[in-house]
C-alpha cells in the first residue's frame, strides 16, 4: 500500500469543519467513490472534526489517497489533537454518551460509516484518529 | 456572513437550506426560526434540505431540536426532500428524529403542514377567530 498525495489542515473553528467535508467530498469524487461513499466518509469527517474542535480543544487533520497493492484506491483521515484525552475510550463509543450537549453518536457512528477505525487516546494524552474508506 | 432567508406562506414558514451549514449559522437559524414562529403564530414550519449533502449529529440535533420548539409553540415542522445518500447515513450513524416528520419533496410536505394545520389544499388558511 503507497500513499499517492497527502495534505494538512487545521481544525480550529466551525468553518474548518465545512472545509473539511468540502476537501473529503471533492477528492472521492475525483477518485470515483459513490456518492454513498462520499456521503458516509463526509459525515464521518464533520463529526470527528467537531470532536477535535469542541473536546479536543483544536488540532490537525491529514487527508492521504491511498493505493493498495491490487490496485485499490481509499482514502484515510487522521484525526489529531492535544486536548484531555478520553479516559473510557469503550464508554465514548456507546451510543448516546456524551459529555457535552452532543446526542452522543459521533464516535460510535463514525466508526460504522467508515471501513477502518483506529482510535488511540487517553487521560492527558490527546486523541488521535484513523479512519479509512476504500473504494 | 450568510444567512438563510425564511419565506412565509399563508400560515406557514418557508426555509430551503442552500448553504453548507457551519455550526453558528445552524444555532442562529434555530433561534431566528424559533421567533418568527411565535411573531407570525405560524401553523407550520417547512424545511426542505433537497440541496443537503451532508446531515451529521449537529444538524440532526439541530432540526430535532427546531421541530421539538415549534411543537411547543403549537406549529408542526415537516423536513422535505432527504436525498437517498443522507437517509442512508443518517440510518448508519445512527440518528433517530423522533420529532420530526418528513415528506419526500416541498410539494408533499406542504399538504402535510396544511392536512396537519386542518387547512384544506388551496385554502387562504386566514379563518376568523369567534369573538
Ligand atoms: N477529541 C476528543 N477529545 C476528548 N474527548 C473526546 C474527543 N472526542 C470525543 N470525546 C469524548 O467522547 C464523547 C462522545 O463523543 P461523540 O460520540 O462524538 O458524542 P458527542 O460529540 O455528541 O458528545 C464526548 O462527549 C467526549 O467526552
Ligand atoms: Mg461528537
Amino acid at each position: 500500500m503507497s500513499v499517492s498525495q497527502s495534505e494538512t489542515a487545521q481544525i480550529q473553528d466551525s468553518e474548518d469543519i465545512v472545509r473539511l467535508r468540502q476537501r473529503v467530498r471533492d477528492v472521492m469524487k475525483n477518485e470515483g467513490f459513490s456518492l454513498v461513499d462520499q456521503t458516509k466518509m463526509v459525515t464521518a469527517a464533520s463529526e470527528l472534526a467537531r470532536n477535535t474542535l469542541i473536546y479536543g480543544g483544536g488540532g490537525t487533520v491529514i487527508l492521504d489517497i491511498l493505493k493498495s497493492q491490487v490496485g485499490r484506491v481509499g482514502l484515510r483521515l487522521f484525526f489529531e489533537d492535544h486536548g484531555p484525552g478520553i479516559a473510557d475510550i469503550d464508554q465514548a463509543l456507546k451510543d448516546g454518551f456524551t459529555t457535552g450537549v452532543g446526542l452522543g453518536l459521533g464516535l460510535g457512528g463514525s466508526k460504522r460509516l467508515v471501513n477502518e477505525f483506529v482510535i488511540d487516546s487517553g487521560p492527558d494524552a490527546g486523541t488521535r484518529i484513523t479512519i479509512t474508506r476504500w473504494r | 456572513m450568510d444567512t438563510i432567508p425564511i419565506l412565509q406562506l399563508d400560515d406557514f414558514l418557508l426555509i430551503s437550506i442552500q448553504v453548507e451549514m457551519h455550526d453558528r449559522l445552524a444555532l442562529q437559524l434555530q433561534d431566528e426560526l424559533t421567533e418568527r414562529v411565535v411573531k407570525t403564530k405560524a401553523k407550520g414550519v417547512l424545511i426542505d434540505i433537497s440541496s443537503v449533502e451532508t446531515v451529521d449529529s449537529f444538524m440532526g440535533r439541530m432540526l430535532g431540536n427546531i421541530a421539538l420548539m415549534t411543537q411547543l409553540l403549537g406549529a408542526e415542522t415537516v423536513v422535505a426532500g432527504i436525498r437517498p445518500a443522507v437517509a442512508i447515513t443518517i440510518v448508519e450513524l445512527g440518528l433517530s428524529l423522533p420529532n420530526v416528520r418528513t415528506a419526500l419533496n416541498v410539494n408533499s410536505g406542504m399538504a402535510m403542514l396544511r392536512q396537519l394545520a386542518g387547512t384544506s389544499v388551496g385554502g387562504n388558511g386566514h379563518e376568523r377567530q369567534p369573538e
